[in-house]
C-alpha cells in the first residue's frame, strides 16, 4: 500500500516537474518571440496583407513554441532521468498500466484536436477578413475589398479611370523570363516598371503568356501563380512608401532564378503623374498592343513566340472568345 | 481465443509450402553464362533502347525537323519502353507470364546458392530485401551527390559553377531520384525482408511480383538518368505543365521514369498488402500484428491506391509530347491544372508513403530499447490508418496560390490541419513508451530519438504551411523546402538508418560497428539540423526554391547551410565506411538477438532459412510484453514442443 502511494506520488512529481519546466520555458519563449522577434518577421508591414499575415505567423509561432518545448522538455527529461547508464534507474514495469492510459490518451487527443480546430478556424477567419490574404484567388475572387468588383468590371471598358482612393487595377503578365505590367485605368499601357500608389487597394490580375510562373511581390505579401489563359486575382492595400522585390516563385525554366525585378510604392500624387507621363510617352506602343483583356492566347504563330502583331494577325484576345481567337498569318 | 485449436498449423503450413519440384532448370537459374542475370538484362536493355530509338526516328520520318534531330521525344519514349521491356526480359521477369501466355507450363525459379542470387530474378523475399538495401543506397548516394552540387552552386549569390541549364538539370534530377528512393527506402528493403518474418509467413503472397517490383525499381534509375544526354529536364520533380510540354525529350525520361517506378510501387504495395492480409500465422490477429507491419500495411494501401494516378498522369504527358494530344495544353482545350491536380492527388499520399514507414520503425524499436511495452498500440495503429485515409483529402494545399477555386481553401486548410491529429499520435506513443523507461542508447535508438526531434519541427512547420495566410509568405520558397527535408530526411531517412542499424545484424549476421555508428549518428544529426534549419529563415527572407541567384544579404546563411551540407555528406561517408568495414572488411558475428528483442523476426534461426520457419508458428500474444512478470509466451514455434516456447518477458531472454 505504501509503495503504491509512493509510486503515485513519484509519478505526479515527474509529470509536474515536466509541466512546470515546459510552462516556464514556454512563457519565456513566447514573450521573447512576441516582443523581440515577432515585429521583425517577414514580410513586414508594407501592406495590409503583409501586416495581417505577419500577425498570423506570429500567433501560430506562439502556439507552436509551447508544443515544441513541451516535447523537447519531455524528451530531455527522459534522457536525463531514465538512461540505463545512470546508476539507480528503476527497472521499468510492463503490464497493462504501461501499455495504455485512457486518461493520457483522451487528454492528448483532446488537446491536439482543440488546438488544430482553433488554428483552422483562426486561419479561415483571417483568410476571409484579409480578402484572401494577398494570395491568388483565381478568376472569380470570393473575398474582395470594397470597390474592387466595380474597378475590375470597369477595367475592361474604355471608361476606366483612377483617382486617389479608388481601387487600382494592375495586370501582371509573366513570360519567360520577366514580368510586365499593364494599367487598364491609364489607357492600358504596358511597362516593365511596377509603380504603385500608397494607401491604395490594388487588384493584381496575374496571367502568363507561356508556362506557369508565380508573381511574388515579397514585401507586399502578394503571391499568385501566373497561369496561361487564366486570370489569377490577388488583393492588398499599400501602407508604406518604399521599394519592394518581385520574384518568380514557380519553376519556369532555366532562367527561373534570374526572373526578378523591383517595384516601388509612391505617393498617390507622384504615382498619378508617373502614370500620366508614361501613358502619353507609351501611347504609340499602346496602340500596337492588343486590347486590354484578362488573358491572352498565342496567335497562330504562337509556338514560335509570336505574341505581338505583325499586321495580319490578331494576337491577343480574351479566352471568352474561343475559336474566334486565331487568325492565321 | 484458442487459435491454435481452431486453425491447425498443418494446413497453413501446407498452403505455404515450397512449389513442387519442377520439370527443368529455368533460364534464370541456369548456372554459368547460359543463365539470365543482371548482365543479360543490361545487354537486353541496351539492345531494346537502340531498337526503340531507331523505331522512334523511323515512325516520325515524315517530320524531318523531328526525326533524327536529337530532340525526338518519340524516339526517346520508344527507346525507354523497349529498354525496360528488354531489361525485364533479360532478367527473366517475363519468363513465367510469357510461358503461360503461350500455354506452356512455366519453369519454376529454383533458389540458387551463393552470391550470384543477388544479381538474379530471385523470389526469396530475404534476397529481394537485401537487393533493395543496395538499390535504395544507390539512389540515395546519387541523389546526395546531386545535393552537394546544388549546395556548391548556392555558395555564391550569382551563377558561378554551373550554368543555369545544368543547375536546373541537377535540381530536377536530385528531386526526382530522391522522391523515387523515398517511396521504397523502408518498404522495399525492410518491408520485404521483415514483414513475412514478423507475421510468421514463409513467403510473400506473390514472390514473382515482389522480385518484379525490385528489378523495375532499378530500371527506373536508368530511365530517369537517360534524360542526361538530352540535357535533363527543367521542371523539378513536380513536372508542371506547360513547362513539361515545352521541355525537350529529357522530359520523357521523367514521365516514363515515374511510370516505371510507379509500376514497381503498385506491384510492391499490392504484394505486401496481400501478404499482410492473407499470410499472417495462426493467432496473429490484427491486435497482435507488430506496429511496423501496420505502418507497412497503411503504406502499401497508399501505394496501391495513389500511384495509378501518377502512372496515368505520366502517360498523358508522354502522349502530349509524342502524338500531340492536349491533356495539359491550355490553348488546345486541355488544362495545366489537370497535371497539378493529378500530380498532387498522387503527390500528397506520396508524402505519407514516405512518413508512415518511418513511424513504424520508430514505434517498433522504441520498446526494445526502453524495455517497456509500446504505449497506446491501438492509438498508433489507428493513427496510421487515419493518416492514410486523410492523406487523400489534402492535396489542394499545394495549390493554394495557383488560382484554383478559392472556396475550397478553408476546406483544405481544415483537412490539412486535421491530419496533424493522427500524425501527433506517434508522439503520444513515443512519449508514453519513453516515460519511466530504462533507455539503452544504442545506435538504432539514437536515430529513433532523432526522428522525434526532426519530425516535430517538420510537422509543426507543416501546420504553418497549411494556414492559407501564412502560406502566402512561405509557399514556393525555401521554407517549404526545409519543411519537407525535415519530414522526409529528418523523419524517413533517420528512421531508415535506425532500422538498418537495428536489423542488419539479422539480415547479414554481422554487427555494425558501434563507435562508427555513433560518429555517423552525431555528425548526421548535427549537420542535418545545421543544414536545414537555416533554410527556414532563408525561405522567410524571400528566397524561392530552385533558383541559382539570390539576394546578396542571404549569402551568409546560404554558405552556412552549404558548408553544413558538405559535412552532412561527410557523415554519409562515415556510414558507408561503417557498412564496408562491418560487413566486408572486418565482420563481427552478430549474436542471435543482439538487442534482446521480443519480435518474432528475431526468433527465427540465424541465418534465416529459405522458408523462414520450420513450422508455421502459432502466435499467442503481441510482441511487446517487455518487463512484464508472468507475461504470456509470444509464440509456439513448434520446434521440440512447448519447452522451446519463446519467453516474451524481456528479462528471461538472456
Amino acid at each position: 500500500m505504501m509503495s503504491t502511494e509512493n509510486s503515485m506520488k513519484n509519478e505526479s512529481n515527474h509529470l509536474r516537474r515536466i509541466l512546470v519546466i515546459t510552462l516556464v520555458l514556454s512563457i519565456a519563449a513566447d514573450l521573447l518571440y512576441w516582443f523581440l522577434v515577432g515585429p521583425h518577421v517577414p514580410p513586414g508591414t508594407m501592406t495590409t496583407s503583409a501586416h495581417d499575415d505577419q500577425i498570423d505567423f506570429n500567433i501560430l509561432m506562439v502556439i507552436a513554441l509551447p508544443v515544441l518545448i513541451g516535447v523537447w522538455v519531455f524528451m530531455g527529461y527522459t534522457i536525463a532521468n531514465w538512461s540505463s547508464k545512470r546508476a539507480n534507474v528503476a527497472e521499468p514495469k510492463g503490464g497493462p498500466a504501461a501499455r495504455s492510459n485512457m486518461k493520457a490518451q483522451v487528454l492528448w487527443i483532446t488537446i491536439t484536436t482543440v488546438v488544430v480546430l482553433f488554428l483552422a478556424g483562426f486561419g479561415i477567419v483571417e483568410l476571409i477578413i484579409g480578402n484572401g490574404s494577398g494570395g491568388g484567388e483565381g478568376p472569380n475572387p470570393v473575398w474582395e475589398p470594397a470597390g474592387a468588383a466595380q474597378a475590375e468590371t470597369a477595367a475592361l471598358t474604355s471608361a476606366a479611370s483612377w483617382a486617389p482612393g479608388k481601387v487600382l487595377v494592375v495586370q501582371v503578365i509573366a513570360q519567360q523570363w520577366k514580368f510586365t505590367y499593364r494599367y487598364p485605368q491609364f489607357g492600358g499601357f504596358e511597362t516593365q516598371q511596377l509603380i504603385l500608389p500608397n494607401n491604395t487597394t490594388i487588384a493584381f490580375n496575374v496571367t502568363s503568356l507561356d508556362v506557369i510562373h508565380s508573381f511574388w511581390a515579397y514585401q507586399l505579401e502578394v503571391k499568385a501563380d501566373a497561369n496561361p489563359q487564366e486570370n489569377n486575382v490577388a488583393f492588398t492595400t499599400t501602407k508604406q512608401l518604399g521599394n519592394f522585390t518581385v520574384r518568380c516563385s514557380e519553376l519556369c525554366g532555366i532562367w527561373h532564378g534570374a526572373m526578378f525585378d523591383y517595384g516601388k510604392v509612391e505617393t498617390p500624387t507622384n504615382f498619378s503623374s508617373w502614370a500620366a507621363t508614361t501613358e502619353s510617352a507609351n501611347a504609340a506602343n499602346t496602340a500596337d498592343l492588343p486590347a486590354f483583356a484578362w488573358t491572352y492566347v498565342p496567335d497562330a504563330n504562337g509556338a514560335a513566340g509570336g505574341f505581338y502583331p505583325d499586321g495580319t494577325v490578331t494576337p491577343y484576345s480574351s479566352v471568352e472568345v474561343y475559336g474566334a481567337k486565331q487568325a492565321a498569318s | 481465443m484458442t487459435i491454435s485449436a481452431e486453425r491447425p498449423t498443418k494446413s497453413v503450413a501446407s498452403s505455404t509450402s515450397p512449389p513442387s519440384p519442377h520439370q527443368g532448370v529455368s533460364w534464370t537459374q541456369r548456372p554459368g553464362w547460359l543463365s539470365q542475370h543482371m548482365g543479360t538484362a543490361i545487354i537486353a536493355a541496351v539492345l531494346g533502347y537502340a531498337f526503340g530509338h531507331w523505331l522512334g526516328n523511323y515512325v516520325t520520318s515524315g517530320y524531318p525537323y523531328i526525326a533524327n534531330s536529337g530532340q525526338n521525344s518519340s524516339a526517346n519514349a520508344l527507346a525507354l519502353i523497349f529498354a525496360v521491356v528488354g531489361w525485364l526480359l533479360g532478367i527473366g521477369a517475363l519468363n513465367y507470364p510469357l510461358a503461360k501466355l503461350v500455354g506452356k507450363e512455366a519453369d519454376h525459379e529454383t533458389s540458387v546458392e551463393g552470391w550470384s542470387k543477388y544479381f538474379r530474378y530471385t523470389l526469396d523475399h530475404k534476397v529481394v530485401g537485401l537487393q533493395y538495401v543496395v538499390g535504395v543506397l544507390l539512389f540515395l548516394f546519387t541523389g546526395g551527390l546531386l545535393a552537394m552540387a546544388i549546395r556548391t552552386e548556392l555558395l555564391s549569390p550569382t551563377t558561378h559553377v554551373f550554368g543555369p541549364g545544368t543547375y536546373i538539370e541537377i535540381v530536377s534530377e536530385h528531386g526526382t531520384i530522391m522522391m523515387m528512393m523515398a517511396t521504397s527506402i523502408i518498404l522495399g528493403p525492410l518491408g520485404n525482408y521483415f514483414v513475412p518474418l514478423m507475421i510468421g509467413s514463409r513467403r510473400m503472397a506473390f514472390p514473382r511480383i515482389e522480385a518484379f517490383s525490385f528489378w523495375i525499381f532499378i530500371a527506373g534509375y536508368g530511365v530517369i538518368f537517360s534524360a542526361l544526354p538530352y540535357g535533363g529536364f527543367p521542371t523539378g520533380w513536380t513536372g508542371y505543365a506547360p513547362l513539361q510540354t515545352q521541355a525537350g525529350p529529357g522530359m520523357i525520361s521523367y514521365l516514363l521514369g515515374f511510370a516505371v517506378i510507379g509500376l514497381g510501387m503498385m506491384a510492391a504495395g499490392f504484394n505486401i498488402a496481400a501478404t499482410i492480409i492473407n499470410f499472417r500465422a495462426p493467432g496473429m490477429t490484427w491486435s497482435r500484428v507488430p506496429i511496423f507491419v501496420w505502418a507497412i500495411l497503411s503504406t502499401a494501401a497508399l501505394l496501391t491506391l495513389a500511384t495509378p494516378t501518377l502512372f496515368a498522369a505520366g502517360l498523358f504527358g508522354v502522349l502530349d509530347k509524342t502524338v500531340q494530344t492536349a491533356f495539359y495544353v491550355t490553348e488546345h482545350g486541355g488544362s495545366s491544372y489537370l497535371w497539378e491536380n493529378l500530380f498532387w492527388f498522387f503527390g500528397h499520399p506520396e508524402v505519407y508513403i514516405m512518413a508512415l514507414p518511418g513511424f513504424g520503425i520508430v514505434a517498433e524499436i522504441l520498446p526494445v530499447f526502453t524495455r517497456k511495452p509500446l504505449f497506446a498500440y491501438k492509438v498508433a495503429a489507428a493513427g496510421m490508418i487515419g493518416v492514410a485515409l486523410l492523406s487523400f483529402f489534402v492535396w489542394q494545399h499545394h495549390l493554394f496560390q495557383s488560382g484554383i477555386n478559392p472556396d475550397m481553401r478553408p476546406l483544405f486548410m481544415l483537412t490539412t490541419e486535421l491530419i496533424s491529429i493522427p500524425t501527433g499520435f506517434i508522439f503520444l506513443v513515443g512519449m508514453g513508451t519513453l516515460y519511466k523507461a530504462k533507455i539503452r542508447f544504442e545506435v538504432p535508438m539514437l536515430f529513433a530519438m532523432a526522428v522525434f526531434f526532426n519530425f516535430l519541427i517538420g510537422g509543426v512547420t507543416g501546420v504553418f504551411l497549411s494556414d492559407v495566410p501564412v502560406n502566402v509568405t512561405v509557399h514556393g520558397g525555401f521554407f517549404v523546402l526545409s519543411h519537407f527535408h525535415y519530414t522526409i530526411m529528418g523523419g524517413l531517412l533517420f528512421a531508415f538508418m535506425a532500422g538498418l542499424y537495428y536489423w542488419l545484424p539479422k539480415m547479414t549476421g554481422r554487427m555494425m560497428n558501434k563507435k562508427l555508428g555513433q560518429w555517423h549518428f552525431w555528425t548526421m544529426f548535427v549537420f542535418f539540423n545545421l543544414t536545414f534549419f537555416p533554410m527556414f529563415i532563408i525561405g522567410l527572407l524571400g528566397q524561392p526554391r530552385r533558383v541559382f541567384t539570390y539576394a546578396k544579404n542571404l549569402q551568409m546563411l546560404n554558405d552556412f547551410s552549404s558548408i553544413s551540407a558538405f559535412l552532412l555528406g561527410f557523415s554519409f561517408l562515415i556510414f558507408f565506411a561503417n557498412l564496408m568495414w562491418s560487413m566486408y572488411i572486418k565482420p563481427v558475428k552478430a549474436p542471435a538477438n543482439p538487442w534482446d528483442s521480443l519480435g518474432l523476426e528475431w526468433q527465427t534461426a540465424n541465418p534465416v532459412p529459405v522458408y523462414n520457419f520450420e513450422r508455421i508458428p502459432v502466435i499467442m500474444t503481441d510482441p511487446y510484453h517487455y518487463s512484464e512478470v508472468g507475461a504470456p509466451a509470444l509464440a509456439d514455434l513448434g520446434v521440440g514442443g512447448s519447452g522451446d516456447r519463446v519467453s516474451s518477458s524481456g528479462k528471461s531472454d538472456k
